[in-house]
């Protein structure tokens, strides 16, 4: 393990390495973690975390949350604000798979109603959303409809009938980064993308159907609020993002910035990955408007999978979903980058807040929250692996540091090949239905690569979050049945 | 295959290192290093379809990084799952040009053993560079 010698500990869970560790570096970086979870980090987040805090224009840290491991570009967990005025923009910042995110729904169903119904329940989901590696929608998009739906997110579900207006009002930017311009966008990225919509993808995306025990509501008043209401109830989360679209606008972006970044803009960088224009550039500008389609086409993803989820529980349990009371709690971004403003040394400033792996977190009183969560703050999302169980938590005001950003996962401590020679798919499966979790995945080696034994562990980094003030846990919600790509 | 995957970077997604006596034979290890994550034994992908792949770059490297993403694109767009039948890299004074020829089949779960998608090849450590043997390349893929 490498954590430089230079990192000093600021509090219990904050560390930072000086400017002084690398040349180039504007800033300090910022690192959020328990001694344990720093312990493990790899690194390649101490090198990334470094690189990012050389990019122009960046504004008091580069910041990597608990659940922080080595990616590409920045770490996964990275976290970097621009000056706008004098800031870059970097594909390599927000990453591939642009607004990857999770949503979380509730029902009024609770674990004695499912557990009977179980397996039907999850064969149904893992047939109706496809996954896996080139999987396909239902949705027959052409497209000319594909490219009016990228500049309209979850507002083009309402418009055909596949989302409730609530669905809209409880999804972060309200289903639709606002400025998408699919002009923007190469025929490359629509041929991939635009047969996708509905598909949840591989690695790890996932759909799971969890249970919150009343042992595990740590805040009840605030879990009322988010719609938890019931001992044992039933609630379904998804993970997954923007498909092949949003993965050839990250490619096709990061290509074109490498042509201009140091010929005409004088712009240097420590890893391509991190290849950058400034924001106020024609290059940097376009690949904002691209990304926000990107963005939307993952909000799209996410709200027809929901409609799908909300047949298959209408079917096994022949209820209407309105009758079953399967509504939203919140849908959060996590790759992404947005125009914010925040006070920085007593100064309010508007930045391009990068967020890579990580969730915003707003407090209570944040403008953009929906007026239903103006009291408790925003609801924050955090998947754990499929064996262990995961948080909802809320945004908290002492987040203002890290520009109200929390972490989005568990984090991985081991590679997937590794993964896969330790487990075996199929006797994962079975313990893993002794343990009353029935898992179905398009692939064994898919499944081995996402034991819970990959992670870290899920408690450590939401404590950590908590002890940090990033956001403070509610329920913790456990696995009953997963789907996998 | 000339290639190997590499555990310690990168946790989250996968990295290789492929080699080649020559560029054709190192792109062509790249290009099953990055298929072979997204199905196993492709070996037992037939040829029955082909495809003819034209490519441009000032760079070595780069050439590699359009031609590797030009699978990925294939295997999106077109579901297609490719292995290199033949190949010719020519060096001139302008730049590289990459003439390919593709063969395979269309994906299919019931049966190909599907792996991991690939979603994008990434810059961060991509190298394409001269070995003992000839060329080595790295590249860490997006999953």
């Amino acid at each position: 393990m490498a954590a430089p010698l230079s990192m000093k500990r600021i509090s219990e869970t904050v560390w930072e390495i000086p400017r002084g560790y690398k040349p180039g570096m504007l800033v300090p970086a910022r690192i959020y973690a328990t001694e344990k979870l720093i312990g493990e980090m790899d690194e390649g987040v101490f090198n990334q975390v470094t690189n990012v805090a050389c990019l122009p224009g960046i504004v008091k840290y580069a910041f990597c949350m608990p659940d922080g491991h080595w990616g590409y570009g920045f770490p996964i967990g990275g976290v970097a604000a621009m000056d706008i005025n004098e800031g870059v923009i970097s594909p390599g910042g927000i990453g591939f798979d642009i607004n990857c995110g999770m949503r979380l729904a509730v029902t009024d169903l609770t674990l004695e109603e499912v557990r009977p119904r179980l397996k039907e329940l999850v064969d149904a989901l893992f047939y109706r959303i496809p996954s896996g590696v080139g999987s396909t929608g239902f949705l027959r998009l052409d497209r000319k409809e594909f490219r009016e739906a990228l500049e309209e997110g979850s507002r083009w579900c309402l418009r055909k009938g596949y989302a409730w207006p609530e669905d809209i009002e409880l999804t972060e930017e309200r289903g639709c980064f606002e400025g998408a311009d699919a002009s923007k966008v190469s025929e490359k990225a629509i041929d991939r993308g635009f047969d996708q919509v509905g598909t949840l993808g591989s690695g790890n995306h996932y759909c799971e159907i969890q249970v919150a025990k009343p042992e595990n509501v740590i805040d009840e008043e605030m879990a009322r609020a988010f719609g938890f209401t019931l001992p044992d109830q039933i609630a379904i989360m998804f993970h997954c993002g923007s498909r092949g679209f949003g993965h050839q606008v990250a490619t096709d972006y990061l290509q074109s910035f490498l042509r201009v970044m140091e010929p005409k803009y004088g712009i240097k960088v420590l890893d391509r990955e991190l290849a950058s224009a400034p924001f106020n550039s024609r290059e940097g500008q376009d690949y904002f408007k691209a990304m926000k389609c990107a963005a939307n086409m993952a909000f799209l993803n996410r709200q027809v999978i929901l409609h799908r989820i909300r047949e298959v529980f209408s079917t096994v349990f022949r209820r209407a979903p309105e009758d079953l009371g399967i509504r939203m709690v919140y849908d959060v971004t996590h790759n992404t980058a947005k125009v914010e403003r925040h006070v920085v040394d007593g100064r309010e400033m508007e930045l391009l807040v990068h967020r890579k792996g990580a969730t915003r977190a707003f407090p209570p009183g944040m403008k953009g929250l929906p007026e239903r969560y103006m009291q408790t703050g925003q609801p924050v999302i955090i998947g754990g692996s499929m064996e262990t169980g995961s948080y909802l938590l809320a945004g908290l005001a002492t987040g203002k540091d890290a520009f109200y950003t929390t972490a989005h996962g568990s984090g991985r401590t081991m590679s997937r090949h590794h993964a896969k020679r330790m487990y075996r798919g199929s006797k994962l499966q079975h313990e893993m239905e002794e343990r009353g979790i029935y898992v179905r995945s398009v692939t064994w080696g898919g499944l081995a690569e996402e034991a819970g034994a990959a992670y870290k562990k899920i408690d450590e980094v939401v404590g950590a979050t908590e002890s940090a003030g990033l956001s403070k846990r509610v329920v913790r919600l456990i696995p009953i049945g997963n789907i996998k790509g | 295959m000339p290639y190997r995957y590499l555990d310690e970077i990168a946790t989250a997604d996968v990295a290789f290192e492929a080699t080649g006596g020559n560029l054709e034979e190192v792109f062509t290890a790249a290009a099953e290093a990055t298929l072979n994550v997204m199905v196993d034994e492709p070996e037992r992908i037939e040829r029955v379809m082909r495809v003819a792949v034209k490519l441009e770059n000032t760079d070595r490297d780069m050439l590699l990084y359009d031609f590797l993403n030009e699978l990925v694109y294939l295997k999106d767009a077109r579901k297609l799952l490719l292995r290199v039948e033949n190949m010719e890299i020519k060096e001139g004074a302008e730049g590289l040009s990459l003439v390919a020829e593709l063969s395979g089949e269309e994906l299919d779960p019931a049966k190909h053993p599907l792996g991991a998608d690939v979603k994008a090849v990434t810059l961060h450590m991509f190298s394409l560079e001269r070995a003992d043997s000839g060329w080595k390349a790295t590249a860490v893929l997006d999953i």
